[in-house]
């Protein structure tokens, strides 16, 4: 059994070289099947993955509140008042299970240092910051109580405000050029590499909230609360408590519409990520088409097969071949074709996908299961697609077949 | 072969066939009897449409007849499925046909394989015994040629040399010299008068040349579907029986 096995492997492969223009268009539709699955599952993955690191970079449950109503098109910030310091001091004292809130006021700056300039964030905030948005101190020190107090003009960069600034060298200590003001710098964050939407999380600057407002807006205005909550908190619960209050601070009548949002940056990473599962699943469903066709193609080359051999299948038959040994060779046959369209498949796909993550800038991310899988499904398709072929050839009248032209 | 001598090898029983249903019906042979004994050099002969061929795939295997009792050795043929007459081909008979039928762009070490390929016997014993089989039809030093290289004498040496590969009780040979000229054709005629002599082969040739059926030591002549003549005489070139 097992010489016959081995034979009808050699065999197969031998009929595949003869014919290999045939084979190769046969198997073209398993080919770029397997590509296609394979391609989009792996940078499916890839970018599930960015989409996760993001999640967890934000740090867990993050609030985001901002004046203005949601974000979007129609999106109306210009008329709503600005928060206030005041504001997250009555957040904090008046709902439980918050962890953080945070006032950030921001300014677009260009920033220089020797020879060097920069444009880049400023996020005037408070030491609270670093817990919330997830970050950490690669080396200095977070911001002092009376540094805080007196808006003194310090400053914690971020790695690539660093790179552009000072290339390798140390910056600690050193003073950096921020409109009409020399700040220190006293501390360096630590990378956290690119966010969900391809933005570089690491071009900031951080400054002590008062310092901000003080020297560069100029007013006292707070342009979000950060709030960061305990694990495990109700963040519907604790978003509606959040809306309340402020709209009761802002005096709003109950027919009137927020002139604030409240985001769960979480939820909108998750959605983000689920939106990423839906586009693959759904070009995973046009490439199983494709590999569908594929098989129907090995079908039809197989069916051809099976009459071009007939005198051959006659033969075998006459000298003492059983049904199921005919049946066996040609369903090797068969899978031969369609696997080794698989493993082109395959092997386009990693190339493609090395190429793909380079130029969109995405993890690759190897996936060996995905790829088992893909190959087992098209050497699957050879079995499908194979049989009924092979079972013609098995049933095959021997003398039929050896009178056959 | 302790059987054979008590049991004749083949013993056909009041054999028909038929081919078509009602009106169309049409009627192959009606009722042979036969015997033949193991060793035997037979010719059957008889012009077209006659039921040599038919007669000689029921005594093939490769088809059952419509009533009436084929025994090989003592087992009832026609009672068996397609795939025990499959085995019983595969270990008692060698087939020989007039088109040769070997396989295309196979070399003729492959092909004469092919047989044991089925048997499950492993490469080396394969290999040996094909080179053997090919040796002993004349053809060393063409064992890497394909079909399409060799002459139709050669071709059909290839055929005999597989049929004989696996020593089979009985070598069918269907027209074996149809295909080739006067000179290859008697060349084959004594390859198969040599088997039949010196290794014992029982031989069942059809012919429908007077010149072929000389060698062999009995002919049957079959006429519409019946035996006319069944006789025995002294084959060329001393075939055994």
């Amino acid at each position: 059994m097992t010489s016959v096995v081995l034979s009808a492997f050699l065999l197969a492969l031998r009929e595949i070289r003869r014919n290999l223009m045939r084979s190769f268009l046969t198997v073209l539709g398993i080919v770029i099947g397997v590509a296609a699955v394979v391609t989009m599952v792996t940078l499916g993955n890839g970018a599930t993955r960015a989409v996760s690191e993001q999640i967890s970079s934000l740090g867990s449950n993050l609030l985001m509140v901002r004046p203005g109503q949601r974000l979007g098109p129609g999106r109306d910030s210009a008329g709503a008042p600005a928060f206030r310091k005041a504001d997250a001091e009555l957040l904090r004292s008046q709902i439980g299970g918050l962890k953080e809130v945070v006032p950030v006021a921001g300014s677009a700056v260009t920033v220089v240092a020797g020879n060097n300039n920069w444009s880049t964030t400023v996020s005037g905030t408070s030491n609270g910051y670093l817990p919330a948005g997830n970050w950490q101190i690669a080396s200095g020190r977070a911001f002092l109580d009376d540094e805080e107090r007196a808006g003194k003009a310090v400053c914690i960069i971020g790695a690539t405000v660093r790179r552009e600034l000072f290339g390798t060298r140390n910056p600690l200590g050193d003073e950096i050029r921020v409109k009409s003001f020399a700040c220190q710098v006293v501390g360096l964050l630590v990378a956290k590499g690119q966010g969900a939407m391809g933005m570089d999380q690491d071009d900031t600057l951080l400054m002590p909230l008062a310092t901000v407002q003080r020297r560069l807006t100029g007013n006292q205005d707070v342009s979000s609360l950060m709030i960061s909550l305990h694990d495990g908190a109700d963040t519907p619960a604790i978003m509606a408590r959040i809306r309340s209050l402020l709209r009761e601070r802002r005096k709003l009548a109950d027919n009137e519409a927020d002139n604030f949002n409240v985001m769960d940056t979480k939820q909108i990473a998750e959605t983000l990520s689920g939106t990423i599962r839906t586009m693959t699943g759904l070009l995973g469903a046009v490439a199983a088409v494709s590999l569908l066709v594929g098989g129907i193609g090995i079908m039809n080359i197989m069916l051809v097969s099976v009459t071009e051999r007939t005198r051959e299948i006659g033969i075998r038959l006459a000298i003492g071949a059983l049904e199921h040994e005919v049946l066996l060779q040609f369903l090797i046959e068969a899978v031969v074709l369609s696997a080794s369209g698989g493993l082109i498949g395959i092997v386009l796909a990693l190339l493609a996908c090395i190429g793909l993550s380079a130029v969109l800038s995405m993890s690759f991310l190897f996936d060996p299961s995905i790829n088992l899988l893909a190959f087992a499904f098209s050497a699957a398709i050879g079995v499908i697609f194979g049989y009924m072929p092979a079972q013609r050839a098995a049933r095959l009248d021997p003398i039929e077949a050896l009178r056959h032209e | 072969m302790s059987a054979a001598d008590d049991v004749p090898l083949i013993r056909l029983a009041g054999i028909t066939k038929t081919y078509g249903e009602g009106e169309v019906a049409y009627q192959a042979l009606c009722g042979i009897d036969l015997e033949v004994n193991a060793g035997e050099f037979v010719a059957i002969m008889g012009p077209s449409g006659s039921g040599k061929s038919t007669a000689m795939n029921i005594l093939g295997c490769l088809d059952t007849p419509s009533s009436g009792e084929y025994l090989f050795r003592g087992i009832h043929v026609e009672r068996l499925g397609r795939n025990q007459r499959a085995l019983l081909r595969r270990h008692s008979l060698g087939f020989v046909f007039q088109g040769f039928n070997l396989l295309a762009r196979t070399s003729a070490q492959e092909n004469v394989e092919l047989p044991l390929l089925y048997r499950g016997e492993v490469a080396p014993e394969r290999h040996a015994a094909a080179r053997r089989a090919l040796a002993r039809v004349g053809l060393n030093g063409w064992e890497t040629h394909t079909p399409a290289e060799l002459s139709g004498g050669q071709q059909q040496r290839v055929a005999i040399a597989r049929a004989i590969v696996t020593q089979p009780d009985v070598l069918l040979a269907d027209e074996p010299t149809g295909n080739l000229d006067s000179k290859r054709s008697h060349e084959i005629m004594k390859l198969l008068v040599e088997l039949n002599r010196d290794q014992g082969i029982t031989i069942l040739m059809v012919t429908h040349e007077p010149d072929m059926a000389d060698y062999a030591r009995r002919i049957i002549t079959f006429v519409d579907g019946a035996v006319a003549s069944d006789e025995r005489r002294n084959g060329k070139n001393g075939a055994s029986r």
